[in-house]
């Protein structure tokens, strides 16, 4: 079976892939994007997270013929700022400068904000949780209209498991991501609003 | 995993059709179910109708009431602004189930249909009533913490594992089926069986009956419904019970009740004697532990389990009260 799928923002083509594949094997397998992480493959610990037509899911849970079609974004991808939320509207979080340095692969001036904060808080440790939780603490910050309690982020990471931090560097790194690109968003704002700060 | 096939449905009548046509073939929704029991050899189908992008994925108002489509998302039906106000029970019911992006792939028709988490259900290297029948249950002088207390077999002790369930029983939903003879529509509490000698069976549904729907009822007084979950941790867990409830009070009197139970049996069960136990009565905490009390009169716990009968009476007591503190 052919499967043709949107990764990243560029159309991507997977041949042979046998009916019973995950999204995860075509990811990682085939399409050579290793950041999702294969780890119960059951769907309970998150570490395959990744964006599907704009929502997050467990990659290892979704069979490759319904991923047909449809536009994945995974923590690779992120740090290009390529994340779109549901319903077309770019996510807030800040995207970084193109041509900085004609570099190519992540350098951590080209990270997300949510990427920079899991490495400025020390929230990695041997890093196999990271990606999974990277992706879904960027859908909660996205599609938070305000800076999320404590108690949300909790529960909105509670589908991520981590064997090594114990989560509170974890949860630093996601208070300290959302407050920013909060922040940045509420200085946009004022910034486009007439009467606003720079009007 | 064996090799099979995959089709994408066009419309409801060919996804019938086709699983009609093969006694090997399955209706696939969100597959987290499942995808998951292909991978641990638990079902081997030979072909996968995907009904998850038919267009069966709108809420709808009715008369009243919601009519909730076959392929809708637990997570946008928790958010759905209706269901919020009109049956928060739902919508907490689904939120307590799963994980967020469990959630957003989830279908409304699979979460019904999911099949129980007995651990000897699930490893094909045990025998097990359900997956095999007639080759024995392992549960039986086993692991029973999540196993049930009520209307079970000596065949089959497992607990259908659904919270979204629970909380549709409760409200009296209907669910819509169109099969290979055609549509038709029974309660949602008469959809699921008990084990009795034939625990392979979850539902009465026949082989092709595709769900389509579920119809929520005009059911005013569950704006003030709950529902409470007793799990092992805070979070992304099973539950060992719960407890989905609407509560209709006129002065200290009960006028109305709506109680069903998740956790304790084959099937979400509607605690029908202990409703009949307290309508008319007091709305005190006396009734509520009174009307638990004789809906776990039958109750027969198993050596793993014997706690869950103080727990479900306890859960039972502490929702109705905290629905009838709201109500002051
Ligand atoms: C780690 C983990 C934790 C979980 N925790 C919870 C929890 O706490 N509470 C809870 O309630 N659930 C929990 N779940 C279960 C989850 O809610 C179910 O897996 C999910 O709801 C199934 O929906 P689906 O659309 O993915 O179903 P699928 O996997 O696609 O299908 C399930 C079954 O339904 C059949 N089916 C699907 N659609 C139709 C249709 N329209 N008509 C007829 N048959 C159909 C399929 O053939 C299959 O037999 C958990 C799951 C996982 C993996
Ligand atoms: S309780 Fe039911 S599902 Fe579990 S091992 Fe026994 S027969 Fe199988
Ligand atoms: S690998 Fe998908 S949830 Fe664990
Ligand atoms: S850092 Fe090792 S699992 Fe989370």
């Amino acid at each position: 079976m052919r499967v043709n799928v949107h990764v990243n923002g560029e159309p991507m083509v997977a041949d042979d892939v046998w009916e019973g594949e995950s999204l995860l094997y075509v990811l990682r397998e085939r399409l050579g994007l290793p950041g999702a992480k294969n780890a119960c493959e059951q769907g309970e610990c998150g570490s395959c997270t990744v964006y599907l037509d704009g929502i997050t899911v467990c990659a290892c849970l979704v069979a490759a013929g319904q991923a047909e079609g449809r536009e994945v974004v995974t923590v690779e991808g992120l740090s290009e700022g390529r994340a779109r939320r549901r319903g077309g509207a770019h996510d807030r979080n800040p995207r970084p400068d193109p041509d900085a340095d004609g570099v190519a692969g992540p350098r951590l001036d080209r990270l997300d904000e949510v990427q920079r904060c899991f490495v400025e808080a020390g929230a990695v440790q041997c890093g196999f949780c990271t990606p999974g939780l990277v992706v879904q603490a960027h859908s909660l910050i996205a599609s938070a209209s305000r800076v999320p309690e404590d108690a949300e982020i909790r529960e909105a990471l509670a589908g991520n498991l981590c064997r090594c931090t114990g989560y509170e560097k974890i949860l630093d790194a996601v208070r300290l991501a959302a407050a920013r690109v909060h922040a940045r968003a509420a200085a946009e704002d004022a910034r486009t609003v007439p009467g606003g700060a720079d009007d | 995993m064996i090799p099979f096939e995959y089709l994408r449905a066009g419309d409801p009548a060919e996804a019938v059709a086709a699983v009609a046509g093969r006694p090997g073939a399955a209706f696939l929704g969100g597959g987290t179910n499942l995808v998951d029991h292909m991978k641990l050899g638990v079902a081997g189908p030979d072909l996968l109708v995907d009904v998850s992008r038919l267009p069966l994925d709108r809420v709808e108002e009715t008369a009243g009431g919601l009519r909730i489509g076959a392929a809708v998302r637990n997570s946008d039906l928790a958010a759905h602004p209706l269901v919020r106000e009109r049956y928060p029970v739902l919508a907490r019911a689904l939120l307590s189930g799963a994980s967020g992006q469990l959630r957003n792939v989830a279908t409304t028709a699979g979460n019904l249909l999911q099949r129980t988490r007995c651990p000897y259900f699930q490893d094909v290297t045990t025998p097990c009533n359900k997956r095999v029948p007639g080759s024995g249950c392992s549960a039986a002088g086993g692991y029973t913490r999540y196993h049930a207390i009520l209307g079970a077999s000596e065949h089959c002790v497992a607990t259908h594992p659904s919270d979204m369930a629970v909380a549709m029983v409760a409200l009296d939903a209907v669910v819509a089926v169109l099969g290979p003879g055609g549509a038709r529509t029974l309660p949602l509490a008469e959809l699921y069986r008990l084990p009795g000698d034939a625990p392979q069976r979850d539902t009465v549904l026949e082989h092709g009956d595709l769900i389509i729907a579920v119809e929520l009822p005009h059911l005013p007084f569950a704006r003030r419904s709950a529902y409470r979950k007793v799990r092992d941790r805070a979070s992304f867990s099973f539950a060992l019970v719960s407890v989905a409830a609407a509560l209709d009070l006129d002065g200290g009197l009960v006028r109305d009740v709506r109680l069903a139970l998740g956790g304790v049996a084959h099937k979400p069960w509607r605690a029908t004697r202990a409703e009949a136990e307290l309508r008319g009565g007091p709305a005190t905490e006396d009734a509520f532990r009174r009307a638990a009390e004789a809906e776990l009169a039958a109750a027969r716990p198993l050596p793993g389990n014997a706690f869950k009968v103080a727990m479900t009476r306890n859960a039972v007591v502490a929702t109705l009260r905290a629905l009838a503190e709201e109500g002051r």
